[in-house]
């Protein structure tokens, strides 16, 4: 390929030696692209062709729909509500373990000694898979033998998440948070760390406090690394999060923690709706699809540090 | 720290502890529950020490599993660790085979595998869930190891980290190969592959944990008790409906299903921030 940096392959240069072989490339490809094309993009395009289709209740016919699965879709209150469900998760995901994290990896920046231990003992939930991270906090939040519901009993609060859908909202995004804070404390701390000393210490020698020297400059600094997770958790709340939302509520009680991913997976794997799952399938499609341009026009930027 | 004070000192250090005792609580008391009988959980609160029936626990759960499910967790171990090795060994060899092609030829089309490959990260399987189990039932994978493996073995991500690295590799080793009358594939075999060892290393800590931690994929595709994975042997194990949940077993089980990743992640923290940091840019 002549000519420019490639908008994908970057500015970098293409290499000048190249070995000269008719078929071994496509040989070398040949597996990744394979791949590729029978599990990720035959499957995407079945769905994007379903998705304007509507097959009737046996699955005897079939007819073209243009838009009506897309029109049902968002006619319909329980997506609607779902939409709504995501929205507050993954923000709130985000939020709780952005803000618990950055505390932690300003607190870890402080100290002179030991600050490896502790990034040892704060990054290993990460490794911890949703799925399991679910089990560990159904079982704390058991109605029945839960530590935390009885502790919660103790102090007049009662418990029952299967019941109460705010209780079982905020147990998934505690779950999914939970997780995620160790994901973000190690980008948060190499990002401080990698903030001059010299500027803080200009900083305070001109009589700034430790917490106006945070707002004013290091948290100024910080911007490219948290808008980087903010993306990463929004995706992570998104779409790795299944494992929890199964675990722990299937969706419920009443749809209260019904997730956009979790509905995808119910109504067409369980509810055998295709023409409807695969509308779902195109809408989530859009969403990673928006996400990863964000995150990608946004990287060039990041790497500033 | 600019101000050296020594009540901001302590203070920061229990701030921290605080922290670590916050996240590893849930651990702590899973670990525990797998420590005591099913009695003892049952008549809250459990207690927040260790019992002594661990090795008890252990052993039923490894040799027996739960009476719900009719498979011992050693089988789901193996499961486990057949896909998370299948997927982490088939995404590295594939990904750096096709990053070769692409860094060390040109070819008609490249370009357009690229972008191909690059796709793949906009479509997790959470995107398209129905059709791509179609396929994989017509291919006759559903309930064994490549249907587990093979489906999520393209990566763009692990592509992308070799073909930088490639890059950066000097023009001068792959003349000096052409001069001497070595192939390509000479060339990537014995100047190539041992240069990537630190990737590769890098990439198997972020791959296996990805692959060990897979959910919904199993969720789809076994229905056989002795395919089941550690995490889908878990979810089975609490579906009991009306009967008890067997408590013990299932976090003696659960603590099992952490153990191998968490311990990589421990064991191997340089490589692992390493290979976090560089798949991420």
């Amino acid at each position: 390929m002549a000519g420019g940096p490639h908008p994908l392959l970057g500015s970098s240069v293409e290499k000048r030696v190249t070995f000269n072989n008719r078929v071994l490339p496509y040989l070398l490809v040949a597996p990744q692209i394979a791949v590729t094309l029978v599990f990720f993009i035959w499957p995407a395009s079945q769905a994007v062709f379903q998705s304007v289709l509507i097959q009737d209740a046996f699955g005897l016919s079939t007819r073209f729909a243009w838009f009506d699965n897309f029109i049902y879709l968002f006619d319909n209150a329980e997506y609607l509500q779902s939409m709504k469900v995501t929205a507050v998760f993954s923000i709130a995901v985000a939020l709780l373990a952005l803000v618990s994290a950055l505390f932690l990896a300003v607190q870890a920046d402080r100290v002179i000694k030991g600050a490896t231990t502790y990034k040892t003992l704060l990054i290993w939930p990460y490794a911890v898979a949703p799925a399991v991270a679910g089990v560990l906090f159904l079982f704390l939040f058991n109605p029945n033998v839960g530590l935390l519901v009885y502790a919660l009993r103790a102090v007049g609060y009662g418990w029952n998440h299967a019941l109460n859908g705010d209780q079982a909202m905020g147990l998934v995004i505690v779950a999914a948070a939970w997780r995620q804070i160790s994901y973000n404390f190690l980008f948060f701390l190499a990002g401080l760390q990698a903030i001059p000393k010299s500027l803080i210490e200009a900083a305070a020698i001109d009589g700034a406090g430790s917490v106006r020297r945070f707002w004013t400059i290091v948290f100024p600094l910080l911007t490219p690394t948290s808008f980087f997770l903010l993306v990463m958790n929004i995706v992570y709340a998104f779409f790795e999060t299944f494992g929890i939302i199964h675990q722990v509520t299937k969706g419920g009680p009443a749809g209260s923690t019904n997730i956009l991913v979790y509905n995808v997976f119910r109504d067409g794997f369980l509810g055998l709706d295709l023409g409807g799952s695969a509308a779902q399938s195109v809408v989530l499609m859009v969403i990673v699809i928006s996400l990863t341009v964000i995150q990608f026009r946004y990287i060039e930027r990041r790497v500033n540090y | 720290m600019v101000e050296n004070r020594r009540w901001l000192t302590v203070l920061t250090h229990a701030i921290l502890l605080m922290g670590v005792l916050v996240l590893a609580f849930p651990i702590w008391v899973a670990f525990v529950a797998s420590t005591h009988q099913l009695q003892t959980l049952l008549q809250p609160p459990m207690p927040l020490l260790p019992g002594g029936h661990f090795f008890e626990n252990y052993y039923k759960a490894l040799t027996e599993g739960a009476r719900a499910v009719g498979a011992p967790v050693w089988l789901m171990m193996a499961n486990s660790l057949v896909m998370a090795l299948g997927i982490t060994f088939g995404k590295i060899v594939i990904s750096m085979l096709a990053a070769f092609a692409i860094v060390y030829f040109r070819f008609r089309f490249r370009i357009f595998f690229f972008w191909m490959i690059f796709i793949t990260l906009m479509l997790p399987v959470e995107v398209r869930i129905l059709p791509t189990y179609k396929v994989v039932s017509d291919l006759g994978m559903l309930d064994n190891y490549f249907g587990l493996t093979i489906p999520l073995i393209a990566s763009a991500t692990a592509t992308f980290l070799f073909r930088q690295f490639f890059m950066t590799v000097p023009d001068e080793l792959s003349e000096a190969a052409r001069v001497d009358g070595a192939g390509p594939m000479r060339f990537f075999k014995d100047i190539l592959f041992p240069m990537s060892r630190t990737n590769i290393a890098a990439l198997f800590v972020i791959l296996f944990i990805y692959g060990w931690n897979q959910y919904l994929w199993p969720l789809l595709i076994t229905t056989d008790e002795s395919m089941y994975t550690m995490l889908i042997g878990i979810n089975r194990m609490l579906a009991v409906g009306d009967d008890q949940a067997e408590w013990h077993i299932i976090m003696a089980t659960t603590m099992l299903a952490m153990l191998p990743p968490v311990a990589v992640v421990v064991l191997m923290q340089k490589l692992f921030v390493q290979g976090m940091t560089e798949t991420e840019k």
